[in-house]
């Protein structure tokens, strides 16, 4: 298939998928997070019964009202993408890929719709108690929503409880735990959701210090900032948390996206963390031209070996390791995977043809062969494989994963640090005399996106070649149809969400221009 | 016009471009479209994935 796919065709494909989900992405981390401020807002205001607490969550539930609103049904547009332009990839995974989806619909459907209902139209109209129990449930319907569909992504990153039907050329789902509650899953669920919690922590209090900035709703700003960045806080540290567990995880699973992520070549023992780095855009490795060298880096000695193994001294392979073999650390080389993949796909080959001629005793054979734990374990794992023509295919894009692996954890740093400042100086009571402070705030707002986008971008671009890890390369996994009309879908998209965006971001300045205002929203 | 019904527009307007527009001329599911059983899909994907040296 590989001799005969448009690189165009497969770079578009996938240029339009990353535009959308990353447009999609926009909206998603503030609903996940102010959500839950909302829900602790209100339930200030059922204990207090303070009527300022009623106004600051009717303010931004008012904020979370527009963002929902716009960012609705962005999502769906990926869906459309897998039906049209990676139909194989969708026919492969369908039957693990279609049961999480349906879940997400129902439980965005029915959980996130009528709650947010009542949540926005049911002040005074429902009794405050019940009023308080469907915020809550839309914060957590919104959370569960989010849960399937990473349930799905996690599956990508880690097949797992599934076997290949040759019949079909279909994955079945044969053990629905072992895909829910895959240890990727778990954790990229706790690391997703928490790192939109930080954004909605960093929106409230930069939206607030623009408040203090002007001198307007003193009040209203510093409880918001309180509830926002204590929120924040607590979330900040679960993303390191969760963050830590996550890059042990990609070492076990996907040793080339940590290589990557770190920029290591040469594996060895005590390998060191790079805190910052910048590469050469000329000179690269002698022994590879795909791996640039670093023009200079700053390293935490043993630090990554210690955070991957919990030993100082343990192994790390680096992407050489990765492609020629390590013996002594049990790393089979990718020429070898390829030859297994090859094997693989060669005996599905012989199935479909078998099949197809009506030899039956041979058909039987080959099924046998193919469903048989030795093959699976073997040459079926390393299917995806017999795509590549040479081991660098398995080279992911180093110095994009790299950079914003690097950008996201800088950034993650600095809001742990954001938080507890904003919350030393309102437990101080002098952030109105930090205006530089708040300034920084404001300005903070989009760095909280970048690092939501630069985390995404590692995850994603550091997977490839594979949708689905060892198992489906990108490139067999595009539908062959024209690069021309994915061309334009890509222009149309750019042009829809960015209308889109500007929309959100217009009504909603506009909205905080306006501020609270009592007794209604 | 009120903030309520600015976001009911812009939710219908959207909902029609991606269903109406988006849905119908520009993203048909491939598979579906041009083949009619599950069997003939499966075989049409099989054929691509096996085409591969």
């Amino acid at each position: 298939m590989n001799e005969i796919v448009d690189p165009s065709l497969v770079d578009w494909s996938r240029a339009q998928f990353a535009l959308t989900a990353m447009y999609h992405w926009l909206f998603v981390p503030l609903t996940l997070g102010i959500t839950f401020i909302l829900a602790f807002m209100e339930t200030i205001y059922y204990r207090t019964g303070n009527p300022e607490w009623k106004k600051i969550t009717q303010f931004w539930m008012k904020v979370f009202g527009i963002n929902f609103a716009i960012g609705v049904a962005t999502g769906i547009i990926l869906e459309f993408e897998f039906g049209t332009n990676w139909s194989y990839y969708s026919w492969f995974v369908g039957d693990i890929f279609g049961a999480p989806l349906a879940i997400e619909g129902i439980m965005a459907f029915f959980l996130e719709s009528t709650f947010i209902a009542v949540m926005f139209f049911g002040w005074d109209k429902v009794s405050k108690k019940f009023h308080l129990i469907s915020t809550w449930l839309t914060a957590i319907g919104a959370s569960l929503s989010a849960l399937w569909i990473l349930v799905a992504n996690a599956w990508m990153q880690r097949p797992v409880g599934m076997q290949f039907n040759p019949d079909t050329a279909r994955n079945e789902m044969v053990n629905f735990w072992e895909v829910f509650l895959s240890p990727l899953a778990v954790n990229k669920f706790l690391h997703t959701i928490s790192s939109g919690f930080v954004v909605a922590g960093v929106f409230i209090v930069g939206v607030s210090a623009w408040f203090l900035l002007k001198k307007r709703e003193e009040s209203f700003a510093k409880k918001s900032i309180l509830v926002g960045a204590t929120f924040g806080m607590l979330s900040s540290l679960f993303v390191v948390i969760t963050g830590d567990t996550s890059a042990r995880l990609v070492a076990e699973e996907q040793p080339m996206k940590l290589a990557a992520m770190e920029g290591l070549y040469e594996g060895k023992n005590g390998v060191g963390l790079v805190a910052f780095g910048v590469f050469s855009p000329t000179k690269t490795d002698p022994a590879n031209e795909h791996l640039k060298d670093f023009l200079f880096k700053v390293e935490i000695p043993n630090a990554l070996s210690y955070l991957i193994h919990r030993e100082a001294n343990a192994f790390v392979p680096g992407v050489k390791d990765l492609l020629a073999g390590n013996e002594k650390e049990g790393i089979i080389s990718s020429g070898d995977k390829i030859a297994r993949g090859k094997m693989a796909v060669e005996t599905l080959r012989n199935y479909k043809n078998a099949i197809a001629d009506g030899r039956k005793e041979e058909m039987q054979q080959l099924r046998e062969k193919f469903v048989s734990k030795d093959f699976q374990d073997n040459y079926f794992k390393y299917f995806g494989y017999g795509y590549l023509k040479h081991v660098n295919d398995t080279i992911p894009w180093i110095s994009l994963v790299f950079y914003s692996f690097h950008i996201m954890v800088i950034l993650g740093s600095g809001f742990l640090l954001f938080f507890f400042l904003s919350l030393f100086y309102i437990m101080n009571d002098t952030i109105t005399r930090h205006t530089l402070f708040l300034r920084l705030a404001i300005f903070t707002i989009p760095l909280v996106y970048l690092a939501q986008m630069a985390g995404w971008t590692v995850t994603e671009v550091g997977r490839q070649p594979w949708v689905v890890q060892d198992l489906l390369p990108t490139i067999a996994a595009v539908t062959l149809i024209d690069a021309n009309s994915v061309i334009v879908t890509f222009w149309l998209f750019a042009l829809i969400f960015t209308i889109l965006l500007i929309a959100e971001v217009k009504i909603i300045t506009t909205q905080i221009k306006i501020g609270p205002k009592e007794g209604g929203h | 016009m009120t903030l309520g019904r600015t976001l009911w527009a812009i939710i219908l307007i959207k909902l029609f471009i991606l269903f109406f527009v988006l849905k119908l001329f520009f993203f048909p599911n491939y598979l579906k479209k041009n083949f009619s059983t599950d069997k003939e899909r499966g075989e049409h994907v099989i054929e691509n994935l096996t085409k591969t040296k």
